[in-house]
């Protein structure tokens, strides 16, 4: 225990390259587990989303309900998140200082960078 | 009546008359530091939520000794707790000898002795922090513990530099960790006379996060490194967000023990959270009891800052090997990111590297403004919170292994 206390050079090099072997080990052992339980969950929501669609096929299509009034209709949404679909339309509104039901939105992009 | 004998005496009882005893001007520096803290906390709101209270926790305290004079009436006795920690001492380890004798900074410091404390603020940061990132891109675990290179080379430095024995060296190391809770609890167990620079250290560097990383993110990154624009992670399922806290508590609580008290309470926080039937518990570890916690943590940490134990050469040896200790683990954080940068195929930004250092979430919030300088459209925050939870759990790893070491 006294070597540990008045540690030598040595003795200090030692632990420091230990332990920070330990905080890679135990990281990258939780890295594996949380990939592993990542994956399980994935192929678990996968199957849940094949299954779906034949459930849906299944059940006798509903007739096509009429857009609610004021509605504009679909919107087509191109790698825009639909939260942030809704932020864009009520800030546009906002700018145009139109109110959100007399605007007709036909779709929205995300423009990439080169 | 005897006038001049009557003021004499009021004279020789009141506080001002202490100033010129043996000592009290140690403890008179340490009054004008807890100034200094509290118009840093305040005015230039560093920390302030803990730098107003270790600051007053440290006027209390240095008062008490000129009001009191170490006597009945301090509101902090360093003495106490001297014996409490003396083999010697026939009060050792004897709560009831401080609960007989004590003041109310004492009655506050056995949260700290106990590591009560800064388990309750993990409980409370583990209901504030959303894992998810870390769960949608694990390789971020990595950065986590590539960052915690500062806690290592800190505590060597201590050792052959400065020649501070092991235990000590272990307290100054994990400053490097970034996490003043764990900060703290090591220093209690390990180096409790250390407790007071160590957490003004810790405390004070976290807050300093967006001066010292920056030009470390400069030099050790390339413009175009820096402008690297990162995919969207996937989206988590709740189920995950939920198995997560129990799978970390049960692996790292069976990897390391010492690390039970810390890592459960983060990860029995952050289950409140997210398993969506203890709204009221999660909301209570977050707000009250971290509030109420926050106080009686710093006020009893800043009471230990005595003239004493304070005004040493060692205290300024631990502001720098903390310097050091963060500087380190940023660049073992951001060197981390380049390797992955390489790996990736230029995929993953080396910026978020530097977050791994821990200090949620500032660190994270660096390595997004620094992102955003070089590229307008670039959104680390998210990518960067992987890394920044990561190395939560990491510094709490490396505190695990050195308590085990050293035998806290």
């Amino acid at each position: 225990m006294d070597e540990l206390i008045n540690i030598s050079i040595g003795n200090a090099s030692l632990v420091a390259i230990l332990g920070y072997c330990v905080v890679f080990l135990g990281l990258v052992l939780l890295m594996c587990v949380v990939m592993l339980m990542g994956k399980v969950m994935t192929s678990k929501s996968g199957k849940a989303a094949k299954a779906a669609p034949a459930a849906v096929e299944a059940i006798p299509e509903a007739p096509k309900a009429e857009p609610a009034p004021g509605s504009a209709g679909d919107l087509k949404l191109y790698d825009t998140d639909p939260k942030d679909a809704a932020m864009i339309m009520a800030i546009v509104a906002d700018s145009l200082g139109k109110p959100l039901n007399e605007l007709r939105f036909i779709s929205i992009k995300e423009v990439k960078d080169e | 009546m005897d006038i001049l004998g009557t003021l004499q005496k009021l004279v020789m009882e009141s506080g001002f008359a202490a100033f010129f005893m043996e000592g009290g001007w140690k403890n008179l520096i340490m009054i004008i530091l807890a100034f200094v803290l509290l118009y840093l906390g305040i005015v230039k709101k560093f920390e302030p939520l803990l730098l107003c209270g270790i600051a007053f926790g440290c006027l209390l305290s240095n008062l008490s000794y000129f009001v009191a004079l170490g006597g009945e009436n301090a509101l902090y006795h360093p003495e106490l707790w001297a014996d409490f920690l003396d083999e010697s001492s026939p009060y050792f380890h004897s709560y009831g000898h401080i609960m007989s004798h004590a003041g109310l900074l004492d009655f506050f410091y056995i949260g700290v002795k106990a590591g009560i404390y800064p388990s309750l603020i993990f409980l409370g940061v583990g209901a504030m922090t959303d894992f998810g990132p870390l769960l949608a891109n694990p390789k971020s675990l990595l950065l986590g513990a590539a960052a915690q290179m500062g806690v290592f080379v800190a505590f060597f430095g201590a050792v052959t530099l400065f020649g501070f024995t092991g235990p000590e060296a272990a307290s100054i190391g994990i400053i490097g960790g970034a996490d003043g809770p764990t900060a703290i609890y090591t220093t209690t167990k390990l180096a409790p006379h250390l407790l007071g620079p160590i957490a003004i250290a810790a405390y004070s560097y976290m807050a300093l996060i967006p001066l010292i990383q920056p030009p470390l993110m400069k030099l050790l990154t390339t413009d175009e490194m820096r402008k690297v624009k990162m995919e969207q992670t996937r989206e988590v399922s709740k189920t995950e967000k939920i198995i997560f806290p129990i799978v970390v508590a049960t692996f790292v609580i069976l990897l390391l023990p010492s690390t039970a008290p810390l890592v459960g309470c983060l990860m029995l926080g952050n289950l409140f959270r997210e398993c969506g039937v203890t709204d009221r518990l999660s909301d209570t570890s977050q707000n009250a009891l971290m509030n109420i916690v926050t106080i009686f943590l710093a006020t009893s940490v800043g009471a230990t800052m005595g003239g004493d134990t304070f005004i040493q050469w060692q205290t300024v040896f631990i502001i720098l090997l903390g310097l050091a200790a963060f500087c380190v683990s940023t660049i073992g954080g951001l060197l981390g990111g380049r390797i992955m940068y390489r790996v990736s195929g230029g995929k993953i930004n080396p910026l978020i590297g530097s977050a791994g250092v821990s200090a949620v979430p500032m660190a994270a919030r660096v390595s997004q403004d620094v992102g955003k300088k070089y590229n307008k459209n670039n959104y680390l925050l998210m990518h960067a919170m992987g890394p920044n939870v990561a190395g939560v759990i990491g510094s709490a790893i490396a505190a695990g292994f050195l308590l085990s070491v050293f035998g806290g």
